[in-house]
């Protein structure tokens, strides 16, 4: 079991949570020390899984998942512990290990309890890694809900503004969520095969099974779309996300939009429409007008906001409902677009986040109206700044430019005045959201200084430089070598699209 | 008669011998030796335990069929044992206070002779022995709950607690003297098996059962028989509350189960499924949405216990995976629940305070406390990778097995109600560590063996569900 790459995803974590047990409240020193090795170490696991992970494929190992393996853990239900990656699986390994090595930086003094506070947050990052190596539904939904948990200490011990409130309605409304989605996976599970064959909660069993009948697919897909995608901020189900976002500590609310809100697209992805085909291709019509919405109303609601935060969490809420949207068109293009963009978004919203919570620990306000100038007063940031904005704006040359192309090539694939109606909605998300941008970058980087108190803050220190330029080095390494990526997931789509493709 | 039939009675006998053990010593020993009292009955119980947790059941029922010790009995009374043992540590400091301290003798024999009673409730096969059974167990925990002697709420919840257990005896023995005219003159589980099927859709039948469910509803506190529930166990002394909350209705949950699906197996679709939906939702819902209100810990957690009684009940929809998972469902319960209750009991002993408002910034006087809460609530709000996610993911994946559309309605409004409960465990947690302020509650040491007691209640939160040997104990003692 151990000699499984996988497996150490998940332990080293556990390992540092471990150490940091250890090392008690006040030694900051080894408390620093357990989680710059720890995720310099998942970084390094992450790049070395990439680069394995394409020699293996281009020697020709052309199976669905890589590096599979399976143990039992309760034989009454034939629950596993299964893991196994595609090549979407493993470029959400590397986000999710990029993230967590930028958050250790950007939450370098934080206070009070620091040993309390990394340790949840490697519980947070414990689920989010065992979500993405699983393919056994059970250990899956328990990663999810291990990773949704730590967010109410974390917002509510640590965070700022209306935090009590906020962290309590996060966790009830993904718990909420979480509650369909379980009531879903037990459908799923107990129709896994056909009669009279050996239930499994293996995903790739599940679908080489396709014993779920229509009726129950339909049923089955709605409930597990419905729990994943209020983790994927889709409308109406997104008010916990600015709130949530807004309120959090920097480095979780960079976890919570950069990986967390992900696991809501993969497991849409992964689960709802891998499973039940039929019912995805029958009923993707509702969740497509309710993900337009998002994508609309999400970039529309940024521009009104005055909140650096808020802006940034309704972009999330745009960006994800996107995500959702491009999985939805069911073909390989727009597929492609919506794990692009994943990552970028991912890598974008991160780097948004660790930016807004520098200036608010030297300005200490987040209100556009009280701040101005800061390109005269802290450069660095400033510029970083304007590079994440390009960013999500769709800049050619950078991340957001590749994925969402993508995804409007994939979604006119389809012909019909309905998919075209929303694709044309959707597509206008992009001039709203270098409205919101430019607004924001014209008034807080470039405009006049607003506060002479302000000019004598000081720059971005060596940390805090690390952890943005590991994000800008990866979200221009999307922009510019976008094929990279898509060689490494491109063999992934082909059993879902089959399975989708049968099901017609 | 066969004296050698005694010999099946193993568990039992074990436990009565370790009550005249404890019994003579506490009243020939003299002062000095009085001290002894308390570990020697800890040690020797967690002897028993370990013998009775490893002990082979006996297929054969004894005495006519009136009493069988199988696999699945002997897990659940292995089960109870964990959890008594858990008890006796944690209120190892209670028991020398001053007011206690001279009854302790008395204190664990009416605990012994309680779960006595109970083992011959998992156990009977035949009515009389269940009432035998039932009546010495909740008989003693009304003298338990008045332990408290100099305490007025202790009298109140004594006298409250022994009139409902009356009368709900009075109900249940009402319903059995209904049965007994349908099931050809015989309180067999077996023959009412045979025999019951003739009074289908006879209305005497079904106020039979509904007396019966009525009875068992009032030692299990099923809403709507849920009332004396908070008060009772917001009058008992702590350690009593704890012993209650968990033992108790673990018993009793699974004498439920035996009588209802063995004894009225055959009626369950046409009879009493529909009254058992009621049932579990009402007792679901309405424990969560009066939890919801509560400040006073020990009613909070009364109210706590309600909805989780809810839960357990689910596995009689479900069959043999049914009952497995119901006695996974109340392990996990005992070692959350007696988590919460030891540090609930540990603070109102040092302090004296037992509201939730006065656990405002615990985490900073008692870091270690409030982290063993954490855990508590967390794991019984069903969160992983605590143990209570599994109990309550396992109990669901059971349920569901009929593939009734029915049954998964009720399972949604159970995990809509994990969502209810998530609300209020919070509050706790929020209290410990969110809300402003000073703390309201001083450092203090905690006592050996209730540290002892609650780190053994850690790790089973933390490993129980993690590692599947409890589950595949009680699946194997179950279905064989």
């Amino acid at each position: 079991m151990f000699g499984n790459i996988l497996i150490w995803f998940v332990i080293v974590p556990i390992l540092m949570m471990a150490g940091l047990a250890c090392c008690g409240n006040s030694n900051m020193k080894a408390i620093r020390g357990v989680m710059v090795a720890g995720s310099t170490v998942l970084l390094a696991m992450a790049i070395w899984l990439v680069v394995d992970f394409l020699a293996q494929r281009a020697g020709g190992n052309t199976a669905e998942m890589l590096y599979t393996g399976s143990w039992l853990w309760y034989a009454p239900l034939n629950i596993h512990l299964a893991v196994g990656v595609d090549g979407i699986s493993v470029m959400m390994l590397l986000l999710s290990a990029i993230i967590v090595f930028a958050g250790t930086f950007a939450s370098w003094k934080i206070d009070p309890l620091p040993m309390n506070f990394f340790l949840w947050f490697c519980l947070l990052s414990t689920g989010v890694f065992g979500f993405f190596i699983s393919i056994d539904m059970f250990t899956m939904f328990m990663f999810y809900e291990v990773a949704l948990i730590p967010m109410y200490l974390l917002i509510g011990v640590w965070g700022t503004g209306r935090k009590e409130y906020s962290a309590m309605k996060l966790t009830l409304m993904l718990m909420g969520g979480s509650a369909f989605l379980m009531l879903g996976l037990l459908g799923i599970f107990w129709h896994s095969a056909p009669e009279g064959g050996q239930l499994t909660w293996n995903i790739l069993e599940i679908s080489h099974n396709a014993s779920i009948d229509p009726s129950w697919q339909r049923m089955l897909f709605c409930f597990t779309f419905v729990g994943f995608g209020v983790l994927g901020a889709m409308f109406p189900f997104h008010t916990w996300s600015p709130d949530g976002h807004a309120c959090a500590p920097t480095a979780v609310s960079m976890l919570h939009a950069g990986v967390l809100m992900k696991l809501g697209g993969y497991g849409c992805f992964r689960i709802a429409i891998f499973l039940c085909p039929q019912g995805a291709n029958e009923l993707a019509w509702i969740f497509i007008i309710l993900t337009g919405i998002s994508v609309v109303y999400g970039a529309f609601s940024a521009c009104v906001q005055t909140d650096l935060k808020y802006i940034n969490a309704y972009s999330s809420v745009s960006h994800c409902g996107m995500v959702l949207f491009a999985i939805l068109m069911l073909n390989t293009t727009a597929m492609t677009g919506g794990i692009l963009q994943m990552l970028s978004h991912g890598l974008m919203t991160a780097l948004f986040f660790a930016l807004i919570g520098m200036i608010y620990g030297r300005t200490h306000t987040r209100d556009i109206r009280e701040m101005g100038g800061l390109m005269k007063i802290m450069p660095y940031l400033g510029v970083c700044y304007m590079i994440a904005g390009f960013a999500s704006l769709g800049l050619p040359g950078m991340s957001g430019f590749v994925a969402e192309m993508t995804i409007f090539f994939g979604a006119f694939e389809h012909s019909d005045l309905f998919h075209r109606c929303f694709v044309i909605a959707a597509t206008c998300s992009i001039v709203i959201t270098a409205v919101y941008i430019l607004r924001v970058v014209g008034k807080l980087i470039l405009g006049p200084v607003h506060d002479e108190h302000h000019l004598s803050l000081t720059d971005a220190t060596w940390w805090e430089r690390l952890s943005t330029v590991t994000l800008i080095a990866c979200l221009a390494g999307i922009g510019f070598f976008p094929n990279w990526i898509n060689e490494i997931i491109r063999n992934s789509f082909a059993p879902i699209i089959s399975a989708i493709q049968t099901a017609i | 008669m066969d004296y050698s039939q005694f010999g099946a009675m193993l568990p039992e006998l074990i436990i009565l011998g370790l009550f005249l053990i404890v019994f003579l010593f506490d009243t020939f020993s003299g002062d000095g030796a009085k001290r002894f009292l308390t570990p020697l009955t800890t040690v020797l119980f967690l002897l028993a335990t370990i013998a009775i947790w490893i002990i082979p059941g006996c297929d054969e029922s004894v005495f006519g069929g009136m009493y069988i010790d199988d696999n699945a009995c002997k897990a659940m009374k292995a089960i109870l044992n964990v959890g008594v043992f858990l008890v006796f540590l944690q209120s190892a400091k209670w028991v020398e206070s001053d007011e206690i301290a001279i009854r302790k003798g008395e204190f664990y024999e009416l605990i012994l002779v309680t779960l006595f009673g109970m083992y011959l409730m998992i156990s009977a096969r035949h009515f009389l022995l269940f009432i035998i059974g039932l009546e010495s167990a909740s008989l003693p925990l009304a003298a338990l709950v008045a332990f408290n002697k100099k305490h007025y709420e202790s009298h109140e919840a004594a006298i409250k607690y022994i009139l409902t257990a009356v009368f709900s005896s009075a109900i249940l023995l009402m319903g059995l003297s209904f049965v007994y005219a349908f099931s050809g003159g015989s309180l067999y589980f077996d023959d009412i098996r045979a025999n019951v099927v003739n009074g289908q859709g006879s209305g005497l039948l079904i106020v039979a059962l509904a007396f019966v469910l009525a009875g068992m509803g009032f030692k299990l506190s099923l809403v709507p028989f849920h009332l004396w529930t908070a008060d009772v166990y917001q009058g008992a002394p702590t350690a009593i509350t704890s012993y209650l909350s968990v033992i108790s209705k673990g018993a009793a949950a699974y004498a439920f189960f035996i009588i209802f699906v063995q004894a009225f197996g055959p009626l369950f679709a046409d009879m009493w499924e529909w009254m058992m939906y009621a049932v579990i939702i009402a007792t679901i819902t309405v424990g969560n949405l009066f939890a919801i209100r509560q400040r006073n810990m020990k009613r909070f957690m009364a109210f706590s216990s309600i909805s989780q009684a809810g839960y357990v009940m689910l596995g009689v929809m479900a069959g043999g995976i049914g009952l497995a998972s119901m006695m996974f469902y109340v392990f996990i319960y005992i070692v959350s629940n007696l988590c919460a209750f030891a540090v609930i009991q540990t603070i109102e002993m040092n302090t004296g305070k037992v509201s939730m408002d006065d656990y405002q910034g615990l985490h900073k006087t008692n870091p270690k406390l409030s982290f063993a809460m954490t855990l508590a609530m967390f794991s019984l709000a069903g969160i992983p990778p605590f143990a209570g996610f599994f109990s309550k993911i396992l109990m669901f994946t059971a349920v569901t097995s009929t593939g009734s559309m029915a049954l998964y309605m009720l399972v949604l409004i159970a995990l809509i109600n994990t969502i209810i409960s998530l609300y209020y465990y919070l509050l706790v947690v929020k209290a410990m560590w969110i809300t402003p302020g000073d703390a309201k509650i001083e450092a203090f040491k905690t006592n050996k063996c209730e540290k002892v007691g609650l780190c053994l209640c850690v790790l089973g939160i933390v490993f129980a569900g993690l590692v599947p040997y409890i589950y595949d104990y009680c699946v194997a003692a179950v279905l064989g």
